[in-house]
């Protein structure tokens, strides 16, 4: 690929730099260093922060508090992860080999939800997952057929249906995070399986492999990257969701950027605030540094 | 998609066996239904969302008589078209910068400007504000919609990363011999740009557009952190009506902004076909 | 050909995309040893045929044997053929030896076992050394190679190969024609391949298909196709040829003559068996022609010696010649308007002086050349 040097036509250099080169200078590097360089500070009065290179705000952050509750961040980013790779997958499969005319109305199915509203979605899941809602009332039918098999056998009947609380604790957190994050990762990992040459697929029937086995050794080692692609951007939203949490967790449901608005909005703490953004920054890039890792690591071998 | 196929399934049509449909559908329906059921009780006349109590539109009446809402929805709508322009602008004058040229420190320039995809909109939030509070002072008094500046200028922030990845992909299947060919028929750079480039980066510009314009408007996280005290969008709205009443008002106007989200949908599927946009993500 | 029973048997087979008929009620016995070929242009059926056999696609109507069995409901991976892909389909992520040993472990075949007949299937397509290369450091030509290995290695009944040398240059084209040949005597096993390059079909076949639109043309051997084409299709399809429309004037045992508008009358020396007055094709190949400077005299005497009833003999303007080395053609205009393609081979290195464009010439061709057309 021929690109110019920049010095070869600097005028159109300039047009096309300057404009996006200023805007990101000033309405994000100067942004970000500002979080940054207060997270060096101290509060100094109701609304004056002193900068004065202190280490405090990191070190209060390594407290087994905080560090529980990154633990506990990562751990339900991770679950959510995985869960949306194991029912996405199958999804994508099937878009990836469904007929030209439904391929395109299925990935329009994944993509509508992502398009719309995250409120809206988060809100309308509240409204099944909720102490009345559709979700409880189906598993109490199922809990009604259930017992009343047994006692069509001649068994004692289950008690009496409880309603099992689905909103406002952690199982609610993972089930909203996953349902706000399967498109994410579905996307990727169709437009990896669309890539695949299909007659690998089929040479590895043709030589006597069974399908399950195939997409064991074939479909899933080479679909690698983009697996990989999934991952990122379900897992790095889904360690900085702050909405989910907030709305559909308990009290101890509590995830690391619930705990940083905190800081902004209620306990006025902007430096430890901006301390707790910066490690989440930091571990947003060590995730991706690993991901470059893991890509570069095939090739050398 | 007839459930019971009337010819063989040969090996590789993995769509076409039972489990796989079942899988599909279940997940479809774990997509769809709550949506679908928050649409139909937004037209329950109950002030919960219970039970049937019987078809009535007065949510929808209260909604679009709820000036406050109202006002959001204008403001959200306006925001994002605003952040929808500057963002294609800002974008594609990126991907363009970095699909033509070779200068130094590209690499750097390259993903700082891809940064704001990878940062948590959280810390997003985070630095707009300290920025609006200690560097920046965006007057909060000013006329509309000027005084909707510092959101504006939050959302093109992070929209034009997505527009700059998109038309960048797009780019990167041009094919140089068309600037060329353009060159060689006598058009000037400015010329073979729109003649040429513009066309060609078209699919990418809509998809770009719609990505855009749907971030915008579906953000809430950065909103409420930028926003003062005057100025309220459509999500912080809604975030504040559910975090202290939850009124069947909040179904009518979910409700409408989904269907507002599907016929823009249906406006880029004409405007590009189902495929076309399908494969710019 | 022995009596023993086809080693694969397509019965009554069609296969329809939707409305579109792809393969269209074929019937073709493949015998056990043979390099059979499937020819036909592209879209004509050929590779949903043979992938048919393999199992990737379900045939609509009709049934498949291999070797006697019934392969309705039996999946690829329970079937005794093996696959070269068009694209060759080798892992990128294995190496060459993890690439040939995937049936063979698949198969339960374990330790030194795989590890011999890998080596050995690695010598026979001259691969021996290869072991522990990635299918990216390797060019086309030894990616096939590797993909042969591949299937060779499970000994299957059948090889089948989607055309395998379209992706290779015209030198290493002509070279591996030679050793899939060699190759196939070695290991004995039966060869089927898809191709649509009619050079491959006859250098390498024992018996070719021709398809066209789905259904079979004509099912000889190559010299008989080239020879003696049964149809317009196979005639026009299987080299270069020249056809005229006319009417059958005389047919008797021993001799026939077509009267063609843009030929005039064409003389046989055998009969044709067709009804007098019907409308028929001649095809004449254009090596058969031979070209002469007018007035020499050689060419009427030459063409009156063989044709029992009139001479096989025409006169035009050259009106196109492209040299090509071993053969010039010649794009010859006819007193009629009609245009007749001839070739001449260049025996000699001053050949190509002897004709250029806008000479009269005279030209004439054996009574047993031409090929009378009934359909």
């Amino acid at each position: 690929m021929a690109e110019q040097d920049w010095k070869a036509n600097k005028r159109v250099f300039a047009a096309v730099s300057l404009p996006t080169l200023l805007w990101t200078l000033v309405f994000f590097v100067v942004p970000m260093a500002i979080v940054w360089f207060y997270s060096f500070g101290q509060n100094a009065g109701l609304n004056e922060i002193h900068v004065s290179g202190t280490l405090d705000n990191y070190k209060r952050a390594t407290e087994w508090l905080y560090l529980g509750i990154f633990g506990k961040s990562f751990a339900v980013a991770a679950l959510v992860t995985l869960i949306c790779l194991i029912v996405g997958f199958p999804v994508a499969m099937a878009i990836t080999f469904a007929s030209e005319k439904w391929r395109p109305w299925l990935l329009l199915g994944i993509m509508l939800p992502f398009w719309t509203n995250l409120l809206v979605r988060t809100y309308a899941l509240m409204i099944l997952l909720g102490q009345q809602g559709y979700a409880n009332k189906g598993l109490g039918a199922l809990w009604g057929g259930a017992s009343w098999v047994k006692t069509l056998v001649g068994l004692q009947p289950l008690p009496t249906w409880e309603p099992v609380p689905l909103l406002f604790n952690n199982f609610a957190v993972v089930f909203g995070l996953v349902y706000v994050h399967l498109p994410f990762m579905v996307l990727p990992l169709y437009a990896a399986l669309d890539r695949l040459d299909r007659s690998l697929i089929e040479a590895s029937l043709d030589l006597g492999a069974g399908h399950f086995r195939t997409i064991l050794r074939i479909v899933v080692p080479l679909a690698a990257p983009g697996i990989v692609a999934g991952v990122m951007i379900t897992l790095i939203p889904a360690l900085g969701a702050y909405l989910t949490p907030d709305l559909m967790g308990g009290t101890d449901s509590q995830m690391i950027a619930n705990v940083i608005e905190r800081q902004f909005k209620k306990a006025n703490d902007w430096p430890f605030g901006s301390a707790l953004s910066f490690i989440l920054i930091y571990a947003m890039f060590i995730l991706i540094a690993l991901q470059s890792m893991r890509r570069k690591a095939p090739e050398a071998s | 998609m007839a459930l019971f196929s009337r010819s063989p399934i040969a090996p590789l049509e993995y769509s076409r066996t039972l489990w796989m449909r079942l899988w599909v559908g279940a997940v479809m329906l774990f997509l769809y239904a709550p949506l679908i059921v928050l649409m139909i009780f937004s037209f329950n006349d109950s002030k919960r969302n219970v039970v049937w109590r019987g078809f009535t539109l007065k949510y929808y009446d209260k909604a679009l008589n709820n000036d406050a809402l109202i006002e959001a929805l204008v403001n959200s709508l306006t925001i994002a078209a605003l952040a929808t322009i500057f963002s294609l602008i800002l974008g594609a004058v990126a991907a363009v910068m970095l699909w033509r040229f070779r200068f130094p420190f590209k690499g750097a320039v390259d993903g700082t400007i891809s940064l704001p995809i990878i940062v948590p909109e959280i810390c997003m939030g985070v630095a707009f504000l300290m920025f609006f509070a200690k560097g920046l002072h965006w007057p909060t008094d000013l006329v509309w919609p000027l005084n909707l500046g510092a959101i504006t200028i939050a959302h093109i922030t992070f929209c034009f990363p997505f527009v700059t990845m998109v038309v960048r992909s797009r780019l990167a299947s041009f094919n140089r011999e068309q600037e060329e060919a353009a060159k060689d028929l006598g058009a000037g750079e400015w010329q073979m740009f729109r003649d040429v480039l513009i066309p060609h980066m078209r699919p990418a510009l809509v998809a770009g557009a719609l990505l855009s314009f749907t971030l915008s408007l579906d953000d809430f996280v950065i909103t409420y952190f930028t926003s003062g005290p005057e100025t309220i969008t459509f999500p912080v709205k809604v975030y504040s009506m559910l975090r202290f009443s939850v009124t069947p008002e909040v179904n009518a106007a979910s409700t409408i902004l989904i269907i507002l989200t599907v016929a823009l949908t249906a406006i880029a599927l004409k405007l590009q076909g189902v495929k076309a946009i399908a494969e710019t993500h | 050909m022995t009596d023993a029973p086809p080693i694969i048997q397509i019965q009554n087979i069609s296969k329809r995309f939707g409305k579109v008929t792809a393969v269209d009620n074929v019937s073709l016995d493949i015998q056990a040893g043979e390099f059979f070929v499937l020819l036909g242009p592209s879209g004509c059926g050929k590779t949903t045929l043979l992938r048919m056999i393999a199992g990737f696609e379900l045939p609509t109507e009709g049934r498949i044997l291999i070797d006697g069995q019934d392969m309705a409901g039996i999946p690829p991976n329970k079937r005794p053929v093996n696959m070269v892909f068009q694209s060759y389909a080798v892992f990128p992520h294995m190496s060459v030896a993890d690439n040939v040993a995937y049936g063979l472990k698949i198969a339960g075949v374990r330790g030194g076992e795989v590890r011999d007949r890998v080596a050995e299937a690695l010598e026979l397509v001259k691969l021996g050394g290869y072991e522990s290369r990635m299918p990216d450091q390797m060019s086309g030509g030894q990616r096939q190679r590797v993909a042969l290995a591949r299937s060779l290695v499970m000994r299957p009944k059948v090889l089948l190969l989607d055309e395998p040398l379209s992706a290779l240059d015209a030198k290493l084209r002509a070279q591996m024609q030679f050793e899939l040949s060699e190759l196939q005597e070695k290991v004995g096993i039966t060869f089927v391949t898809v191709t649509h390059d009619q050079d491959e079909a006859l250098s390498m076949a024992c018996r070719i298909a021709v398809i066209n639109k789905g259904e079979v043309s004509q099912l000889a051997a190559p010299s008989d196709l080239y020879e003696y084409p049964a149809n317009r299709f196979v005639a026009d399809f299987v080299g270069s040829v020249n056809i005229f429309e006319g009417k059958l004037i005389l047919d008797e045992p021993d001799k026939a003559a077509v009267d063609c508008p843009g030929l005039g009358k064409v003389y046989l020396n055998h009969g044709v068996t067709g009804p007098h007055g019907a409308d028929v094709w001649v095809a004449l190949r254009p090596e058969k022609i031979y070209l002469h400077i007018p007035g020499e005299g050689k060419a009427v005497k030459a063409a009156a010696q063989d044709a029992p009833d009139g001479h096989n003999f025409a006169r035009g303007t050259i009106k196109g010649m492209s040299y090509l080395g071993d053969i010039t053609l010649f794009e010859i205009e006819l007193e009629s308007g009609a245009r007749l393609r001839v070739s001449r081979p260049n025996l000699s290195r001053h050949d190509q002086e002897d004709f250029t464009w806008d000479d009269k010439v005279s030209m004439h061709w054996r009574a047993d050349s031409p090929v009378v057309l009934l359909g």
